[in-house]
């Protein structure tokens, strides 16, 4: 068992959001990993989970993805994404990829098991109980739906943010509620997705929080696109720039004021 | 038509029907099934001695909107009946199920009560049957219909008043259903009943005596008397 | 909506309307939380729950791999006992025989309890033009029948009816209603329903119901009510005609039992509903009441084309409406947007199976994959995973509109190539940074409508993680 030595080799796999959209919340993730005594790399040659493909029924490619991803993973002990729904997909998809090739089943389902998402690898491998972070504010936390559903993340991230100095977490009364990103859902039914997005505004704005926070940048780039479409002043950001104290950058959707 | 398509859905059934093992193997597999009958988990809360057995069923009974009156005997029946009518303010008429074991309730004490038997009609407000058994997992009645039982008496009228013996008192379905198998026979209808009729589809908020029973009243003997 | 001409092509219309539909989206607010609620309270009262989905899964794929016995078994058990069963290929088979038994009986009135399947007949409208009078007396569909609509959600099939409504209704259909009386209570409406239907019961001259299941080892037939309105439907007229699909049969009375089980607590939250009856055959020598005759009608109507198929989970279904009472895309739009008779994340999945892809092609895309549907089906159905296969038929026969495919083929193109990927993503990034400004985001994108028109779109930070990580810690690997 690789934790059990004193510094595990963890790949991270920066997802495609983070990488374009958000860089920070990767260095962020870094942080926090290497706090959680870890040697992290970034191995060269990843881009995408290939949910994109997988969930629009192009199956084909969302193979071909993974059947290049996979060699570059598969030497870590630990492949951990600043994503529940990305870790969700390798952890719980791409063996079913290959159900049909024994030799890359095998490599599916030895990379499956050694990945995580980030709050839960650092809580329940690393057993990392606190961070020393510090944030004023009122945060609501929202459950993103592959990371609740498929990996059972939801205490993971709310225990390492009631260490975070001057931070108290509110829930939201339908916690358990997709907010409508849902990939190429978000622009295939946008009137529809839009609703859902807008319900979630509103549950996010009633729980008086001034900061919104999650463990996908997907869903949160949905929640705080609404939010700042009403001028809500809500502050979205990816939980692990709190829980790594990296409150520099400007929250998503915002610029430098 | 209806044996051509038969012949047809089944064939296409067979040739679909992803199973190991041959024809005849499958054939015992069912059959073995159907003769054996397996349980399937049973709920530990209905695994109870006699006297919880009955607690259970009242409380799980009292929760869906039955009313139930414990009494010693049979022969408190008939008293018992007429104070719950008299407590509704409902009229003193019975459509009795001509069932034998209703008979132990010596009703000639009871000479207030205006009896008639039979099945239930349009214009009967209150029916007493017996019951094939009470499922105290859930608070269920089990009614199987025959001669002596009626099924219009358990949905027609207004209100339906059972008469349940403590040794009528089971756990679970299963129990219930082992009970009926043991008679050899299985009624034309069995009614498994929870509480009084109820809907909920005007704005999903459940009311009482949507068509059949407003009212569901147990009287439950709790000995022989 | 008309059963015979689905509208699920039209969706993203449906779904419009639907959402601009404001006493719809009263109805869907309140009503939802309430259904959530009283499933996760019963699950908790039996600490057996998720135990007797296993098996209740168990015992419908056994049943499933072997369907062909149990349904010769059921068929032999109900002909024993002095019923017919009727196997129909389609819904017009389904029709036809309905209508045969009716018109042998010299049928005026039919009453009929809830049934999915009628729906999936079409037989309301089929009887009527036929000659005879179907009147529903669920008080949800009855509600709906007189209103000339469809269900909008199976278990609660009035779902979308605001009270008001239903007092208007009322007030139009019901000729002989004192104008003066009040019917303002959902309780007074039910006792108004109460009075008519009653009636109508006692002069039927066939009863139609559905069937929750079919026992193989007894020949039963069984119904799960509320109202009792499947028992008098039944129990009073000369003939029980039953309708039901072919996947609604279970082995025996203690394989139902643990379905039961399940089916209420998952649907309204209750232990049990307050009426399960098992009906075996029509009335016997000695009976007083039941009916002369008893008949079940078995439908196929696509069915068979799934068993044995990656599909064949769904027939596992037994109609709690779980799913959709927790789905967050049914939650905002109802079910008529679905457009056929089976709304939410279980019509999704069985629409395209049995009206085909072509027609209902938009519902299993419109899933957000949220997951929520698998978590509450009582038989685990892997609803999404379904939803992902019917998914992939439509792409392979290439069904999504050409921008969406190519967009589509141009991404994986770059996803499944590193280096073209970070090299055509760097200069769109750069330039979305740039000239998002100060502001962070868009509230308008070229080829982002989609996104833009319900929400502003966050802009990037600036250059990549990945190029930022080579500048600023080398890369690990690279240096080893």
């Amino acid at each position: 068992m690789a934790d059990l030595g004193p510094k595990p080799n963890v790949a991270l796999f920066v997802t495609c959001l983070v990488d374009l959209f958000r860089p920070s919340v990767g260095f962020a993730a870094v942080k926090l990993l290497e706090q959680a005594g870890c040697e992290v790399s970034v191995p060269q040659g990843q881009t995408c989970c290939g949910q994109p493909a997988y969930n629009s029924g192009d199956r084909a490619n969302a193979a071909e993805i993974a059947r290049r991803t996979l060699p570059v993973l598969a030497p870590f002990d630990y492949i951990v994404a600043p994503s529940g729904s990305c870790a969700g997909m390798i952890r719980k998809h791409w063996p079913a990829l290959f159900a049909n090739e024994q030799e890359m089943s095998k490599i599916a389902i030895a990379v499956a098991e050694k990945t995580w998402e980030l709050t839960s690898f650092l809580t329940d491998v690393r057993g990392m109980e606190a961070v020393d972070a510090e944030y004023d504010g009122v945060v609501a936390y929202h459950d993103s739906c592959s990371g609740l559903r498929e990996l059972g993340v939801q205490d993971q991230p709310r225990k390492l943010l009631e260490s975070v100095k001057g931070l108290t977490v509110k829930n939201l009364t339908h916690g358990q509620e997709c907010c409508g990103f849902g990939g190429t859902f978000a622009v295939k039914y946008p009137d529809i997705s839009g609703r859902m997005v807008s319900d979630k505004a509103d549950d996010i704005e009633a729980t008086g929080a001034d900061t919104l926070l999650a463990g996908d940048l997907g869903c949160l780039m949905n929640m705080a696109g609404k939010l700042k479409r009403r001028g809500s002043t809500v502050k979205a950001r990816h939980v692990a720039e709190i829980l790594a104290g990296d409150t520099d950058t400007p929250p998503i959707g915002e610029g430098e004021s | 038509m209806s044996k051509a398509s038969r012949d047809a859905i089944l064939r296409k059934l067979r040739v679909g029907a992803s199973r190991e093992g041959d024809e005849a193997q499958a054939r015992k597999a069912i059959e073995a099934r159907l003769k054996g009958h397996p349980r399937g988990t049973v709920p530990a809360r209905g695994k109870l001695d006699a006297k919880k057995l009955l607690d259970l069923f009242v409380a799980q009974a009292e929760a869906v909107d039955a009313t139930v009156a414990r009494v010693a005997a049979p022969g408190d029946v008939p008293a018992a009946v007429a104070d719950y009518l008299r407590g509704e303010n409902l009229p003193p008429a019975l459509r009795m199920a001509p069932d034998p074991k209703l008979d132990a309730c010596a009703w000639d004490t009871a000479p207030m009560l205006d009896i008639s038997y039979g099945k239930a009609r349009a214009e009967e407000q209150v029916s007493v049957t017996g019951a094939f058994a009470g499922i105290a997992e859930t608070g269920t009645l089990m009614l199987a219909s025959g001669p002596e039982s009626p099924t219009t008496l358990n949905f027609l009228p207004d209100t339906h008043i059972v008469v349940l013996r403590a040794d009528e008192m089971v756990g679970a379905y299963e129990d219930a259903w082992d009970r009926l198998r043991a008679t050899g026979r299985m009624p034309r209808a069995v009614n498994f009943v929870s509480g009084p009729s109820r809907s909920g589809d005007i704005e999903q908020t459940l009311h009482l005596g949507a068509h059949g029973p407003r009212r569901l009243h147990v009287i439950l003997v709790e000995g022989n008397g | 909506m008309s059963v015979h001409n689905p509208t699920s092509h039209r969706f993203p219309e449906n779904a419009r309307d639907a959402l601009k539909n404001e006493t719809l989206q009263r109805g869907l607010a309140s009503a939802k939380v309430g259904f959530r609620v009283r499933r996760s309270e019963a699950a908790a009262r039996l600490p057996e729950f998720e135990t007797l989905r296993d098996e209740s899964r168990d015992i419908k794929n056994h049943t499933l791999a072997h369907i062909d016995l149990y349904l010769e078994a059921f068929e032999k058990r109900v002909t024993e006992r002095g019923g017919h069963v009727h196997w129909a290929t389609d819904a017009a088979e389904a029709r036809d025989a309905v209508l045969a038994i009716c018109r042998a009986a010299g049928a005026k009135t039919v009453t009929k309890g809830k049934s999915m399947i009628s729906e999936e007949m079409g037989l309301n409208a089929f009887l009527e033009e036929n000659g005879i009078e179907p009147v529903e007396t669920d008080l949800g569909e009855y509600i709906i029948q007189l209103r000339g609509e469809t269900p909008s959600h199976i278990i609660a099939p009035a779902f979308h009816v605001l009270k008001e409504q239903v007092v208007e209704t009322f007030r139009e259909n019901h000729t002989q209603l004192d104008p003066n009386r009040v019917i303002d209570e959902a309780r007074q409406l039910q006792d108004e329903a109460r009075l008519v239907l009653r009636k109508r019961f006692l002069e039927a001259d066939v009863g139609i119901t559905g069937a929750n299941f079919l026992i193989a080892e007894t020949g039963s037939t069984v119904i799960v009510t509320n109202e009792g309105n499947g028992d008098l439907t039944q129990t009073l007229p000369r003939i029980h005609i039953v309708l039901a699909s072919l996947e609604k049969v279970v082995p025996t009375l203690e394989d139902a039992s643990t379905i039961l089980r399940v089916l209420a607590r998952s649907a309204t939250g209750q232990e049990y509903s307050s009426y399960t009856t098992f009906s075996t055959g029509p009335r016997r020598g000695e009976d007083i009441d039941g009916p002369h005759e008893f008949h079940v009608v078995l439908l196929d109507n696509g069915r068979t084309d799934l068993i044995g198929t990656e599909m064949q989970e769904v027939l596992r279904c037994i109609r709690c409406g779980a799913c959709m009472n927790h789905c967050p895309v049914y939650g905002v739009i109802g079910g008529h947007a679905y457009g056929w008779v089976y709304p939410g994340p279980i019509g999704a999945v069985l629409s395209p199976s049995l009206i085909g892809v072509e027609e209902a092609h938009h519902l299993p895309n419109a899933s957000t994959f949220c997951g929520r549907c698998e978590a509450v089906c009582p038989m685990r159905i892997p609803l999404p995973k379904l939803m992902r296969n019917l998914r992939e038929r439509e792409f392979e026969k290439g069904l999504p509109p050409a921008t969406q495919r190519w967009g589509l083929a141009i991404w994986a193109w770059l996803a499944k190539r590193p280096v073209p990927y970070r090299l055509a993503t760097w200069l769109p990034m750069r330039l979305l940074a740039l000239l998002a400004g100060r502001k962070g985001r868009y509230s308008w994108l070229p080829l982002a409508g989609g996104w833009t028109s319900q929400r502003d779109f966050p802009a990037p930070q600036g250059p990549s993680f990945q190029a930022l990580w080579d500048r600023k810690r080398g890369r690990r690997e690279a240096s080893k």
